[in-house]
């Protein structure tokens, strides 16, 4: 309705969602954490201090201190970095792998997409922490490792979706227009079928930075991930563990940040999502 | 095939019956985004019982929101700012939803303008017309599935038993199309709002349903309102007109009156547009003296039939025309006639089963890979749907650079030269240039459709209803455009329409197409003066608002 005329006497005020600038908020502070923790936490999240095991939240120490008498919120903001790291490492490798792939399958259809398809279906069928236990196993313990085995589990949603996106704009009539002005086909892929088919992948992305904090967590629970004394989001929640009955803060804290990082980012892919239409 | 046109000659309805449904000073906005648009101002009209009134104007000028209105069917961030809306006298415009559901289907009834997506796919139609009855409240079974029946029967599905037991995509487009006229007249109600109903369909389809809702509403003497964007339609079936644009009303009366003395400039323009109504312009004769641009001979595609082996389906069956350089020649027929199918095969995106596609004296049908490529230089094809033929990523300037940047190694300046010059011959201000698709409207990106085809100087420009999706004053634009560009730059269109008035605007010669062949050739204007085969005819027959004496000419 283009000729449409503006109503006179209202001004359009655009103010994004409260949850959305929350979601951002959430994901700007923990950032922030990752990049200079030393602004928020001024205690040494390595060095315990003697005889102050255990201690409940004061205002000294706001979030309490471990069973080495280490402070607490100066290890949730120090495992920002460790945790963020390990995710965004994850999701990259998904991305790029499970792009690559999937593009790979859509735009030449026949028998490479049924091949990468095929494994793709494979990969799916086993259950995602078994498989990045496998990979760990095989690639050896370290937070990297555990990255990429978190990543590695994430190829197959990634190909999956740039796939059926990639079929997609393939039909569109824009696509047959480029080969139409003559187009060679690597460039039509990378000028107008890429481009259209990667925002919901970038959504989908978000939505892969949230879960793959949650699975790097439970990789840091199980010891296969970082190494203490390393502080990482969960390794802090497996050492509170032990301390559950009579300190449950040390177990709930770190668990609320990874709560509220992993429900932040699928804020915004939901939001990155629905810009697509 | 005739039209009764007499009642409608008949006087108006005396003015002291009470009208039906009463629109008074009609307001309707849209939120969205945070910003507020206004899109139907001061609206009124009337419609007296057993009248039909048609509602017409481009898209985006508040018709089918008003029709929306009428119905209390407004989309989730529409709403009624002021002004009244009277059913039988009484107010309707503020009654809450539910008092709504029961006036809907009984008293007022919607035939949806699109028959492909507004059925219940898993549901028999038999099913879908016997919800409305079950929803207003009839319980017996025996008595629903007579009334069903009886309905299928009246709208022309027959035989009504094994029709009943269908699902929607076991019928074509126009017998969907019947269902849910069936669904719309089950309750005898006093209103159908039909909201283009045939702009789905083919034009002898369109002819045959607008001539059943004729019959229905005359046999219960119910009122329509049409909404429709064809003034061709309109003049066709209504009673009265009211002429809308932008949410107001540029001209309201009956049907003659506005014909014959237009009184706003609006309503004039549209008139001249109107293909349908438009006389043919003189074309200048086309020179014997010019060469064959393109020949096509006995060329065939088949496809295989999904599901069964070893079947082919010929969509395209020895056909074969010429045409001279310099002129256009139209592939004219309804959906499935092969028309596009043979346009696709001339543009180098099919490989015909068998035949040749001569363009000077290179056979299309033969080239793959690097020499289809650069065969691409002589032929360009534009698509159909400017919304969905040009990369919503790319700015205008991209878009038409692009045929360049894949066959000339020339510097950037000079391509940039190049984008604006043909630019400014489509007619588009320099401006457009940094913008993306989105902030173009429907006929300035058909112009950049047509500049990106023309950046590369073709021979041949094949257009694929390249001006069916526009309104009809844009669509009058870009067919003069064409003229001219061909006038200036020597161009050999292949035009494909299902529209038969905008092809006699256009076209020098033409091919009318059935089934996959070519059931009549030659000259436009002898085509449509004395058309040969049967089908020709009824073609013709069916364009909406021809002037009787054509019709009676070609009939």
């Amino acid at each position: 309705m283009s000729g449409a005329n503006p109503v006179a006497g209202v001004v359009p005020v655009r103010l994004p969602p409260l949850g959305l600038t929350l979601a951002w908020a959430v994901v700007g502070l923990v950032l922030a954490w990752a990049v200079v923790p030393g602004l928020f936490a001024w205690q040494d999240p390595l060095q315990g201090i003697a005889g102050r095991q255990l201690e409940a939240p004061s205002l000294e120490h706001p979030l309490g201190t471990d069973g080495l008498g280490r402070d607490m919120l100066a290890r949730v903001i120090h495992g920002a970095r460790e945790s963020l790291l390990g995710a965004f490492l994850a999701v990259s490798v998904g991305l790029v792998f499970g792009t690559t792939l999937g593009l790979l399958a859509g735009a030449r259809g026949g028998i490479v997409d049924a091949a990468v398809m095929r494994l793709v279906d494979t990969l799916l069928a086993i259950p995602s922490l078994l498989l990045s236990l496998s990979v760990i196993i095989l690639l050896g313990f370290g937070s990297i490792n555990a990255a990429i085995a978190v990543g590695f589990v994430s190829v197959a949603h990634f190909a999956r979706l740039s796939r059926s996106e990639v079929l997609r704009v393939r039909r569109a009539e824009y696509v047959e227009a480029a080969f139409g002005s003559g187009g060679r086909f690597l460039a039509v892929l990378w000028r107008h079928v890429l481009p259209n088919a990667l925002t919901s992948v970038l959504a989908l992305a978000a939505l892969q930075f949230g879960s793959a904090i949650l699975a790097l967590s439970t990789l840091g629970f199980l010891g296969y991930g970082a190494p203490p004394p390393t502080p990482e989001w969960g390794l802090l929640i497996a050492e509170g563990r032990d301390f559950l009955a009579t300190a449950w803060w040390l177990t709930c804290t770190p668990g609320v940040v990874v709560l509220a990082v992993v429900l932040s980012a699928e804020r915004i892919s939901r939001s990155l999502g629905a810009r697509r239409t | 095939m005739k039209i009764d046109i007499a009642p409608r000659l008949a006087p108006a309805p005396a003015t002291t019956v009470a009208p039906l449904l009463e629109v008074e000073d009609l307001a309707v906005r849209y939120a969205s985004g945070g910003s507020v648009r206004r899109v139907v101002d001061g609206v009124s009209f009337s419609i007296a019982p057993g009248e039909v009134l048609a509602l017409v104007g481009e898209s985006g000028s508040g018709k089918t929101t008003t029709a929306q209105a009428v119905l209390g069917l407004l989309p989730a961030n529409g709403a009624i700012e002021r002004g009244a809306i009277r059913l039988d006298g009484a107010g309707i415009s503020r009654w809450p939803e539910k008092r709504l559901t029961a006036l809907r289907g009984a008293r007022i009834s919607l035939i949806p303008q699109d028959p492909t997506t507004s059925l219940n796919p898993v549901r028999t139609i038999g099913a879908q017309i016997a919800e409305i009855l079950e929803i207003h409240g009839e319980r017996d079974r025996s008595l629903i599935r007579e009334r069903v029946l009886d309905l299928l029967s009246r709208v022309g599905l027959e035989p009504a038993e094994m029709r009943a037991g269908q699902y929607p995509h076991q019928l074509s487009g126009g017998m969907r199309q019947r269902v849910l006229i069936a669904i719309a007249v089950a309750l005898r109600p006093g209103l159908i709002v039909a909201d283009e109903p045939t702009s789905a369909l083919d034009v002898t389809v369109q002819r045959r349903i607008l001539d059943l809702i004729d019959e229905l509403r005359r046999e219960d003497g119910t009122s329509v309102l049409l909404v429709t964007h064809d003034l061709g339609v309109a003049t066709d079936r209504a009673d009265r007109v009211v002429v809308l644009r932008n949410g107001a009303v540029q001209e309201a009366g009956p049907v003659r009156q506005v014909l014959a003395a237009p009184r706003s400039a609006y309503t004039r323009q549209l008139l001249q547009d109107a293909p349908s109504l438009a006389t043919p312009r003189a074309r200048p004769p086309v020179s014997g003296a010019t060469g064959i641009a393109l020949k096509v001979e006995t060329l065939v595609q088949e496809y295989p039939v999904p599901g069964e082996r070893g079947r082919l389906f010929r969509a395209v069956d020895d056909v074969g025309f010429e045409v001279r350089a310099g002129t256009t020649h139209a592939l004219v027929g309804e959906s499935g006639s092969g028309k596009t199918t043979t346009a696709r095969c001339i543009a180098g995106f099919l490989r015909p089963t068998a035949g040749r596609v001569l363009v000077g004296e290179t056979d299309v049908a033969c080239l793959s890979g690097e020499p289809l490529r650069q065969f691409r230089r002589q032929v360009q094809l534009v698509f159909q749907n400017p919304f969905a033929s040009l990369d919503p990523r790319q700015t205008i300037a991209g878009i038409v650079e692009e045929p360049l940047r894949n066959f000339e190694p020339i510097p950037k300046a000079e391509r940039e030269r190049q984008v604006r010059a043909i630019i400014e011959r489509v007619g588009l201000p320099d401006s457009v240039l940094t913008r993306p698709p989105a902030a173009l409207s429907g006929g300035q990106r058909q112009r950049v459709a047509i500049a990106r085809a023309l950046v590369l100087r073709p021979r041949v420009v094949v257009l694929d209803e390249a001006v069916s999706a526009l309104d009809v004053t844009v669509q009058a634009r870009i067919l003069e455009l064409l003229d001219e560009l061909q006038q200036d730059l020597g161009l050999t269109y292949v035009f494909v329409s299902h529209d038969l008035a905008v092809v006699r605007l256009i076209a020098d010669t033409v091919s009318v197409m059935r089934d996959g062949r070519v059931v009549e050739s030659g000259a436009t204007e002898q085509v449509f003066q004395a058309p040969e085969s049967n089908y020709a005819r009824e073609l013709i027959a069916a364009i909406p608002g021809m002037t009787d004496e054509a019709r009676k000419a070609a009939e």
